[in-house]
């Protein structure tokens, strides 16, 4: 049982610590936003902490194998965590601004890392759930934070609506494969999964449809992606900016943990889903992207497109092709965060402004936030020597080594088609003749983290090793965590 | 060999100064005149430090020099670099035309200066890794990484349609580049490495080659630039600031034919052996079409610009007649060219300065009023033309008698374009320099000044000496280029000696 506790402390201090904090909020007299937000901060930045320890543990299990630890989980439980930490520190100016700070903000957002964390480490179809309605019922929550306005409430509503369709269909998927495999754990999913004959019994692809279809509405993959524009423009800035990071490399984690461990035999069935997924993705973001001219909305197709990149690697299926989407899931966060910071620093004496327009020859009033957002903006449209380019060229290492070349053409050829939007962001900034429409100055807290995020970008070319390093042994440990866990049931703490 | 870095020193100089400009405080006057002078400074130093390597440099030797290797990216993807007897040229010709580039801006420029500055000063260090790179990842990452700060100072400091040029400069170089990047992983993926004299080395299948062979293509056509993909880059010219230009025609033109000739002749022989007609067909064509397309121009710089095109023409089909003489007239050519149509740009940009405009019919008699300058101009396009005597003509000559041996067809064509780029050269000069002064502008326009003096004596002198003395650069890239050719052969000996 200790050993049980052991495992989930990461989760264990983050409820604890939000629990605590709803207390201090709920009773203090005054307002307790900052106190919040701060402790809140803390919380994360221990609970990441406490999961980077297990990172060079062997596999272990608690719960009767329904929750598992390894350095893959690990890896990426810490990224979600510092990324949500980061989410709040960037909201706390623009939230006060907005008249919209509560400390019911951070609370939720606690308690949708807490989810986060047991998506990551689920290993049984119930665990996934119950992680993933956690976090799903917080961030619906935070989407419709402005209460008083109508498009924050659409938002936090349309989230809801699609949100729950989606969850019914991995339920009713969950359903079907759990009557087919007669368990819902993972490893014994993967026995019962074998295909005949190099087929599949069509009920069971029917469930591994139905799951695979709730798990690419998390992450906004095409066709499942309609949600995103909508909540991203919707949501406040900062709230959208939380959505973009931290939710996307959880869903991803959970998702190739699931396809990678549970129904390592039924390849066939979905890699093929995957590629579609894939191409529909980088195509649709790519295109879609061209005609906006709300920034957030443009993130928002950006971020579709990012995830048929990250598709790609996933489609290889190899230790090489998992390696690749966590390294281009990291380094996603790191330039969708940068990118933030600046979007929430566009700021007029009125308010905040989010059209693209508004950012015309902000090189020349303000040369650094144009700097950042440049370096992302070149970054995310994967021109070397940006951090973006290599995580474009470690997924496509693994699809080309995968033999996918047909994926492969189609994904270089709309990461062109996507570089022409993130150009003509740099053009609006910097070819442009200046607006003066953004003329607050970038906040501190925001201009620093911005700084930060930039500065990794432009220079991880250096000394990418460290990183590559990570991403290569939690993807090592992933797949071959799921090929011994097939063969004999080990390291299974609880006992039965 | 000495244990310092040489190149990597060269190669990343510029940036140290890109960080000095970046630290530069005090008003605007103070900004830019600081920029300026710590820009020129940086780039002089570099071609010293250059020349300096170039003294130590082995003529004697095919084999890689000052090499630096050292882990990087994933096993068999390092930082490696290294320069033999073809890419040492090319640092030089980056080098030495880079402060040129900095005191041809020195007026020109007076809007945001420092970013200029710094976008040149990473162009710089970009350009000359291009050429240093010995791992195909860094070659990419340094080719790719150019098309950044051109982007940005074509789009920034170009004439009045230069978001149109500067998009599609970017554009059309990232689609040919990407399908490129694709191979590159292939190439990984089979041999696990991506050190270029183990691949070089590697023999790939020959059913392979042709598809590796069209992606390499795919990236240098756009570059170099070969019809039918030339049409980005006389858009890019017109709109680019004069220094832009010098180094657009000058050095970045010249990766195309770099690429050529180190990834594509050595790694896929058999597949450039398969595809040799097809690109001496295109060749043809880029050297009659777009003389007679530069004929019909009325700006001046797209003029110099189809000519770029049509000079290109040679070099490509230098380097796929592969022999000793095509390569080394491609060789040659490339570098020729680098400075004399740098200087024909640059000769563009002194009346442009004066008169703000490039048409060709807004002069006329400018003989009369810029002794001098009628003197360089004339100079440069007699050389552009290839006239004997200047090195515009041992490049075209080399190349054609290289190609005469395996096409006498595409050397006929490509002899006759001789003719063509007199009959666009000359006409050229006529109409700017020769007649009466009918424009009431040009009446009281200026000679050429000390600094406009400065910038094109180097040029005029590079053009002089070689063009009657060719034998130091011919000598210094023979033993590169003999054994690239010997090595070609062999492939193809075993290819279908085996066949058969």
């Amino acid at each position: 049982m200790l050993q049980n506790l052991t495992l989930i402390l990461p989760e264990m201090i983050l409820f604890l610590g939000a629990m605590g904090l709803l207390m201090i909020g709920a009773f203090s007299k005054g307002d307790a936003t900052r106190t919040v937000n701060l402790g809140a901060v803390a919380i994360l930045a221990l609970a990441a902490v406490t999961a980077g320890s297990f990172a060079n543990n062997a596999q272990a299990t608690a719960f009767s194998g329904a929750f598992v630890m390894d350095s893959f989980a690990a890896l990426m439980k810490v990224l979600t965590f510092v990324a949500t930490a980061i989410a709040i520190i960037m909201s706390q100016g623009f939230m006060k601004l907005e008249k919209l700070a509560r400390f019911e903000y951070a609370v939720l957002l606690l308690l949708a890392a807490a989810g986060m964390g047991m998506m990551i480490s689920a290993n049984d179809l119930i665990a996934l759930y119950m992680g993933i309605e956690l976090q799903s019922l917080a961030l619906y929550v935070v989407a419709a934070i402005n209460r008083d306005s109508l498009r924050s409430t659409e938002a936090g509503l349309k989230y809801f609506v699609l949100g729950a369709l989606s969850s019914g269909m991995l339920l009713y998927g969950a359903s079907l494969i759990y009557g087919f495999s007669g368990s819902t754990n993972f490893v014994e999913i993967a026995a019962a999964f074998q295909p005949q004959d190099g087929v599949l019994p069509m009920a069971q692809v029917l469930g591994l449809v139905f799951l695979l279809a709730g798990l690419a509405f998390k992450i906004s993959a095409v066709p499942f992606h309609m949600w995103t524009p909508d909540v991203y423009e919707g949501a406040p800035t900062s709230v959208t900016a939380f959505f973009a990071s931290a939710p996307k490399l959880a869903g991803m984690a959970i998702f190739l943990r699931i396809m990678m461990t549970g129904f390592e035999n039924a390849l066939v069935a979905w890699q093929q889903i995957i590629i579609l997924l894939a191409i529909a993705s980088m195509v649709l973001g790519a295109f879609a992207a061209i005609g906006q001219q709300n920034i957030k909305r443009l993130m928002a197709y950006s971020s579709i497109g990012h995830m048929g990149f990250a598709l790609v690697g996933f489609a290889a299926a190899s230790e090489a092709g998992v390696a690749s989407v966590i390294l281009y899931m990291t380094l996603y966060v790191v330039m969708t965060l940068g990118t933030f910071a600046c979007i929430l620093s566009m700021r007029q004496d009125s308010g905040p402004v989010e059209r693209i327009s508004d950012l015309a020859g902000l090189s020349q009033t303000r040369p650094f936030m144009a700097f950042c957002l440049a370096v992302m903006m070149f970054s995310l449209a994967g021109i070397p020597p940006m951090a973006g380019f290599f995580g474009k060229l470690f997924v496509f290492r693994a699809a080309i080594d995968a033999g996918l070349y047909a994926l492969s053409i189609i994904g270089v050829l709309a990461s062109v088609v996507g570089a022409f939007y993130y150009l003509r962001i740099v053009k609006i900034m910097y070819l442009d003749a200046p607006a003066d429409e953004v003329n607050e100055p970038m906040p501190r807290e925001l201009s620093i983290l911005a700084g930060v995020m930039t500065a990794f970008t432009l220079f991880f070319f250096i000394y990418p090793a460290p990183l590559v390093e990570l991403a290569d042994m939690a993807g090592a440990v992933l797949m071959q965590g799921g090929l011994t866990a097939s063969g004999l049931l080990q390291d299974d703490v609880a006992g039965h | 060999m000495t244990d310092w870095p040489l190149l990597s020193t060269i190669t990343f100089l510029p940036l140290l100064g890109a960080l000095f400009i970046l630290l530069v405080r005090g008003d605007e006057e103070t900004i830019a005149a600081n920029s300026r002078a710590v820009a020129l400074w940086t780039t002089v130093v570099t071609l010293l430090l250059t020349l300096f390597m170039i003294s130590r440099f082995d003529g004697s030797s095919a084999a890689f020099q000052f090499v630096e290797r050292a882990a990087w990216l994933l096993p068999g993807i390092d930082y490696a670099m290294g320069v033999d007897g073809i890419s040492v040229l090319f640092v030089l010709l980056t080098a030495a035309l880079m402060p040129l580039c900095i005191l041809a801006s020195w007026h020109a420029i007076k809007l945001r200066v420092r970013e200029y500055m710094l976008a040149f000063l990473v162009l710089e260090t970009l350009m000359i890794g291009v050429f240093c790179a010995m791992d195909i990842v860094l070659f990419y990452l340094f080719f790719e990484g150019g098309l950044i700060p051109m982007f940005l100072i074509i789009g920034i400091w170009g004439g009045g349609r230069r978001i149109y040029a500067s998009f599609k400069f970017f554009l059309y170089t990232l689609i040919g580049s990407v399908l490129m990047l694709l191979a590159i992983l292939y190439m990984y993926w089979q041999t696990g490495t991506t050190f270029i004299p183990d691949l070089m080395a590697h023999g790939f299948d020959a059913s392979v080659q042709t598809w590796l062979w069209l992606a390499f293509f795919a990236s240098f056509a756009v570059k170099m630039p070969m019809w039918p993909v030339h049409t980005w880059l006389p858009d890019a010219h017109v709109e680019a600031p004069t220094a832009g230009s010098v180094i657009l025609a000058g050095v970045l033109l010249k990766m195309g034919g770099y690429g050529f000739l180190r990834f594509s002749l050595p790694m896929f022989p058999i597949a450039s052996d398969f595809f040799a007609p097809m690109v001496f067909a295109m060749s043809a064509i880029a050297i009659v079409y777009t003389s007679l397309i530069a004929f019909a121009q009325e700006d001046m710089k797209k003029l110099i610009a189809y000519s770029s095109v049509a000079h290109m023409g040679f070099v490509t089909m230098g380097i796929f007649s592969a022999t000793t003489q095509g390569v080394q007239g491609a060789v040659f050519q490339m570098l020729s060219h680098g400075w004399i149509s740098g200087a024909l740009f640059l000769c563009v940009g002194v009346v442009y300065d004066r008169m703000h405009t490039r048409e060709i019919a807004a002069y006329g008699g400018l003989a009369n009023r810029m002794p001098i300058y009628a003197a360089v101009f004339m100079l440069f396009t007699m050389a552009n033309v290839g006239l004997p005597g200047t090195s515009g003509f041992v490049g075209e000559f080399l190349t054609i008698l290289g190609a005469f041996q395996v096409s006498t067809w595409t050397a006929l064509f490509a002899a006759s374009g001789v003719i063509f780029s007199a009959v666009y050269g000359l006409s050229l000069y006529r109409r700017v320099t020769f007649g009466q002064i009918e424009h009431e502008g040009l009446q009281q326009i200026a000679d050429m000044d000390r600094r406009e003096i400065t910038i094109i004596a180097p040029l005029v002198a590079a053009t002089l000496i070689f063009g009657f003395w060719p034998m130091p650069i011919l000598e210094l890239t023979a033993p590169s280029i003999d054994a690239l050719i010997a090595a070609y052969q062999e492939a193809l000996a075993a290819h279908f000696g085996g066949g058969q």
